[in-house]
Formats: structure tokens, C-alpha cells, sequence
């Protein structure tokens, strides 16, 4: 079973065209990670494909980090 | 070979008129188009066998654009009947024509409701798929008058020239996916829209036209055609004149 981590940095790889070495967990979409804010949204649209489930828009503006779509994922899988 | 073969067109108001003519010149170039439209279920039937009988695919789909549960209806049948959306072209609108100090607030409501707001609430209802795909097409039908004022109409001037701005600000955010979004400011053009209006307003507009003639649906549908296909994939965020030189 790939780690909801895992499968997090996948999708954040894929999608900014970072390295896979930084993407930690306190990273920052917009300030580490070199996302615009439309990246944002489309990385929201794919971890929602990913994880078939859907983030509302509120929930969404609070996913600055890493971390933070972590454990959102994690909180709503369980 | 058409200019536009395989790529899935959604026109809203396309039951009669300017959208009528749009859907059908889609077609003629490959797409499959829905046909979407409020309550000319007929209407809408015969503009899909008429793209039928051109051995190309259309569906009709009711749908109130103004009403968000309506248009993510619409939106999701349609790709779900075809797989993608290629083009929107945000065409339906309506006129509820009155002076300013004579015009009542739900004239205003609904015009503003159906002109500005349906195009932002269908345009965001594709945004999704279109930034998933890397392409898409968005073109809005604006109006001369949004670029010009008319007396008469405000409620529907204010939303089409909002519709301008929508379209320059739409064209911004989602250039860098390869989205492009264009408007068209028809002119005066023959449809019910405009045979529905005063002799007196029809006579004092053809006097300020100087190719002297009402333009046809198809001149706005030759457009469409142009701004969805490949030979405008240079640009965004415009406005396309149709207006037999009203405004210069
Ligand atoms: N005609 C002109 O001279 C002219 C000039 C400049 C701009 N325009 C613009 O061109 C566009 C088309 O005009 P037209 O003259 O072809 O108008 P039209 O003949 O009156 O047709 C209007 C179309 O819009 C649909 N519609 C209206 N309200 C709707 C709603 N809430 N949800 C979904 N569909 C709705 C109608 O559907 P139903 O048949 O089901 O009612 C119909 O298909 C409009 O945006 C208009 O402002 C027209």
C-alpha cells in the first residue's frame, strides 16, 4: 500500500514540477514549492481525483502546506 | 475534413436566433455540440436533427443559466454524453427593455442575472475540464451596445459590457493553461430578439449603420468558427466588432 504521503508527493511532483526531495511536510505550496495560485487550485483538483473525494472551496484556501493536504486526506479518509 | 473534428462544443441558447446559427456552423465543421436552451424544447430538438442529418452528433440539454444547479447539470451532462468540452460559447441572453427611470428592479435582476451572471456561472463550470484537457476555447456573444450604450437599455448594456470585462479577466487568468477566451459585439442582426423591437428604434439603428443592412446570425456564427479553431490560436481577451461598421 502506497502511504497517503506517498501518494501526496506524487501528485505535487507530477503537477509543479518539483523534485521529489522537496517536497516536506511543512513546504509551502506557494512559497517553497513555486505555485501560483491557479497551481493551487489544480493541485486541489488533482488530489481530489486522486483521493476521490471532494474538498470544498473554504477548506480548500486553508491547504498552504504539504502538511496541511496530508492531514486533510488523512481526516477525511478515516 | 472540418476545422473543428472530434471537438465537443456546449452552446447555451441555441433553440433560435444568433445561437441557433452558431451550433449549426460548429457542426459543419466536425463538432459534436449541445444545444442547450430554457424552454424551446422543440426548437432545440430540430437544431439537433438538423446536425444529425449532417451525420455529425448533438444533444439538446434545458438548462436555466442563471441557476448554478442548472448549469453544473448542464456542464456534466455534456461531458458525459461526450467526454470533454473543447468550446463554450455563452450565447443565450434576453432583453427586458425599458428607460431608466421606468425600469423595474427585476427588469434589471433578470437581465443581469441572465446576460452577466450566466456567462460567469457557465464559464465557471468549465474551467475545471478545460484546465484538466490544457485547451479550451470560451467565446462570449457581448453586444455593440455594451461598447457604444444605448438608450433604452441599461440594465442590458451594463451587462454587456460586463461580459467584456469578464472575457479580458477570464482571458488573463487562464492563458497560461492554454485557454483562450474571446467575445463578439454583434451589431444589429435579424433574429426574434430584434424583430421585437420598436420600428422606430429598427429605423433609427439602420441609419447608423453604414454597410446600410441588418447582419445575418450567420456572419456572428462564421466567427464562432473562426475564434474556436486553430487560426486563432494567437489570440485572447479580444472583442470581435460583427456590426456592419456601427462603431468605429
Ligand atoms: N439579435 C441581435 O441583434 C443581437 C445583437 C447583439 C447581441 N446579441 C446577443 O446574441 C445572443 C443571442 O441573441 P438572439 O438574438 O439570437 O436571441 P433570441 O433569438 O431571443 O434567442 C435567445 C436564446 O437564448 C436562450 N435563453 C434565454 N434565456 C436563457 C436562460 N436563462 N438559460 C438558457 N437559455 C436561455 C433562448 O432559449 P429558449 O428558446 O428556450 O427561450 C434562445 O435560445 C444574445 O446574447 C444577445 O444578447 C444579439
Amino acid at each position: 500500500m502506497t502511504t497517503v504521503l506517498e501518494r501526496v508527493t506524487k501528485v505535487v511532483v507530477d503537477r509543479l514540477g518539483v523534485d521529489e526531495t522537496e517536497v516536506k511536510l511543512e513546504a509551502s505550496f506557494r512559497e517553497d514549492l513555486g505555485a501560483d495560485s491557479l497551481d493551487v487550485v489544480e493541485l486541489v483538483m488533482e488530489l481530489e481525483d486522486e483521493f476521490d473525494m471532494e474538498i470544498s472551496d473554504e477548506d480548500a484556501e486553508k491547504i498552504a502546506t504539504v502538511g496541511d493536504a496530508i492531514k486533510y486526506i488523512e481526516g477525511k479518509v478515516n | 475534413m472540418g476545422k473543428l473534428d472530434g471537438k465537443v462544443a456546449v452552446v447555451t441558447g441555441a433553440s433560435r436566433g444568433i445561437g441557433r446559427a452558431i451550433a449549426l456552423s460548429l457542426a459543419k465543421e466536425g463538432a459534436k455540440v449541445v444545444v442547450n436552451y430554457s424552454g424551446s424544447e422543440q426548437k432545440a430538438q430540430q437544431v439537433v436533427d438538423e446536425i444529425n442529418s449532417m451525420g455529425t452528433q448533438a444533444i439538446a440539454i434545458q438548462a436555466n443559466i442563471s441557476e448554478v444547479e442548472s448549469v453544473t447539470n448542464l456542464m456534466d451532462s455534456a461531458i458525459k454524453q461526450f467526454g470533454s468540452i473543447d468550446i463554450l460559447v455563452n450565447n443565450a441572453g434576453i432583453t427586458r427593455d425599458n428607460l431608466i427611470m421606468r425600469m423595474k428592479e427585476d427588469e434589471w435582476d433578470d437581465v443581469i442575472n441572465t446576460n452577466l451572471k450566466g456567462v460567469f456561472l457557465c464559464t465557471k463550470a468549465v474551467t475545471r475540464q478545460m484546465m484538466k484537457q490544457r485547451a479550451g476555447r470560451i467565446i462570449n456573444i457581448s453586444s455593440i451596445v455594451g461598447v457604444m450604450g444605448n438608450a433604452g437599455q441599461a440594465n442590458y448594456v451594463a451587462a454587456k459590457a460586463g461580459v467584456i470585462g469578464l472575457t479580458k479577466t477570464t482571458a488573463r487568468e487562464l492563458a497560461s493553461r492554454n485557454i483562450l477566451v474571446n467575445a463578439i459585439a454583434p451589431g444589429f442582426i435579424t433574429t426574434e430578439m430584434t424583430d421585437a423591437l420598436p420600428e422606430e428604434m429598427k429605423n433609427a439603428m439602420l441609419s447608423q449603420i453604414p454597410l446600410a443592412k441588418l447582419g445575418q446570425p450567420e456572419d456572428i456564427a462564421k466567427a464562432v468558427v473562426f475564434l474556436a479553431s486553430d487560426d486563432a490560436s494567437y489570440m485572447t481577451g479580444q472583442t470581435l466588432h460583427i456590426d456592419g461598421g456601427m462603431y468605429m
